[in-house]
């Protein structure tokens, strides 16, 4: 990293940025992705890329003379119970009501978790037991400004990196990090889906909930999908009756305001095996797709194994392998390359993300920018809407994320290149 | 900022593991295999592996 950018907040040639987080955790930000595939593809990648840190740091242990393996991994707590998760950002178009948009997405948010949940074992005093969703029970608020202080499940940081008399962010951090594709599709998919229609004015069932974190730690720890939650207006309903309804509500404007392609009808799909699966306890039904389903069958098959209980460490150990990102090491890729996780997306797409940004959006200029000015002697700096080479020269400001092309730019690349 | 598990928030500690539909002979050999292949770095130093992941801080 610091080869790459002279510091520890870098933007990489993909045009994703990478950078230390708060509790020295690296953290990787795809850059702007106007397509699924290109998004699943630059998160993929982002995988890769820290993953490639490893050799490096290994390296460097065995010459301090430090016998040792890195593992790293994508998952949501350690064993302390500190959480990270997964953060989505959705561009949307800015509105007076932002708040009260955003909070109508809430009970979207909650239920989702049978469905796009990463699956875990939660401890407890009492025994072991398993869970939906690990991020659950970090979450206090629904929405708040602050993200280290308070623990909400949208940050509503008024932060686009666009336009912002046009739009504004949906930075959604209640979510799980998930390793398989086809858990990703559905995750970004439907919340997607919810956003179009919420934005096109349509009418959506009210589902209010009366207690926002009670609720989701009712529907992170009840595999059953039975347990019900209650709403601000008295009824009791279970996350999947509410997701249920989502879904029907976004099947009847299919061929609408949803346009009908290929891949809703995967998400569609999806979603409604993924309900059914939790409805009829058959998680087979989503066994080789959905990051809970596939875990919860590793962890059932290992401890009939094991004959243990469900809080033995070396199951502990088997969720930690399943997370690593390691393509020779992790659990996941094991898993990969016997069939027994679906994919979205090719092993080539994945390789490509790493060095090329998505062509579709704002981050092909950036790509493009960065790779010269990296290719030359010059310094420049970079951030989600600047680019610029250090010295006497103008800033080009990018303010449209959706605008891919850019004359500016390109005399600032023919400059560089010619340098 | 550390933060514990919550462990009260309403669900039931002791709520039934639901019994998952047997999955096709042909996957579960596979899944097996993949087991058997990795049950021994597994099973190495476990609860010490487990226990020693922990960040500092962190969002």
């Amino acid at each position: 990293m610091v080869e790459w950018g002279r510091s520890s907040n870098v933007f990489l040639p993909n045009a994703s940025r990478l950078y230390i987080d708060v509790g020295a955790h690296p953290e990787y930000a795809t850059a702007e992705c106007d397509t699924l595939t290109d998004l699943i593809a630059s998160d993929k990648a982002g995988e890769r890329i820290v993953h490639d840190l490893i050799a490096d740091g290994e390296r460097r242990l065995s010459e301090a003379g430090i016998d040792g393996t890195i593992h790293l991994y994508k998952n949501n707590t350690d064993s302390a119970g500190n959480s990270y998760g997964c953060h989505e950002n959705y561009l949307v178009r800015r509105r007076a009501d932002f708040r009260a948009f955003a909070s109508a997405l809430l009970p979207f948010l909650i239920t989702r978790q049978v469905v796009t949940g990463a699956g875990c074992i939660t401890r407890t005093p009492q025994g072991a037991h398993y869970s939906f969703s690990p991020r659950a029970d970090h979450m206090w608020e629904g929405l708040s400004s602050a993200t280290t202080r308070s623990r909400p499940m949208i940050n509503t940081r008024d932060e686009p990196h666009a336009n912002a008399e046009l739009y504004r962010r949906m930075h959604v951090i209640v979510g799980d990090s998930t390793m398989a594709e086809p858990t990703a599709l559905l995750k970004v998919g439907a919340t997607d889906l919810m956003l179009r229609l919420m934005e096109a004015h349509a009418v959506l069932p009210d589902f209010t909930l009366a207690n926002e974190m009670q609720a989701i730690r009712t529907v992170a720890h009840d595999m059953t999908g039975t347990a019900t939650v209650e709403l601000a207006d008295g009824r009791h309903l279970s996350a999947v009756d509410i997701q249920w309804a989502y879904l029907e509500a976004v099947q009847s404007h299919v061929d609408g305001t949803i346009e009908r392609t290929a891949e809703v009808d995967k998400i569609l799909d999806l979603w409604e095996r993924g309900l059914r699966a939790v409805r009829e306890q058959r998680f087979d039904l989503v066994a080789t797709e959905l990051d809970w389903a596939i875990k919860h069958r590793l962890v059932t098959r290992y401890q009939e194994r094991l004959d243990c209980s469900l809080d033995d460490p070396r199951l502990a150990r088997l969720e930690l392998a399943f997370h690593d990102v390691s393509p020779q090491r992790g659990l996941y890729y094991k898993l990969l390359d016997q069939g027994l996780v679906k994919r979205v997306i090719t092993e080539e797409e994945i390789e490509r993300a790493k060095a090329v940004a998505p062509t579709s959006t704002r981050a092909r200029l950036r790509g493009e920018f960065i790779k010269a000015a990296l290719g030359s002697s010059l310094d420049y700096t970079v951030d989600w809407v600047h680019l610029k080479l250090t010295g006497a020269h103008q800033t080009v400001l990018l303010k449209d994320p959706f605008r891919n092309e850019d004359a500016r730019v390109q005399a600032l690349v023919k400059e560089i290149e010619g340098h | 900022m550390p933060q514990t598990h919550s462990s009260s928030h309403g669900y039931e500690d002791d709520a039934p593991e639901p019994m998952p539909a047997p999955a096709k002979a042909e996957s579960t050999d596979a899944l097996d295999s993949l087991l058997d292949e990795i049950d021994d770095s597994l099973q190495t130093n476990a609860e010490e592996f487990v226990r020693s992941f922990v960040q500092k801080g962190g969002q």
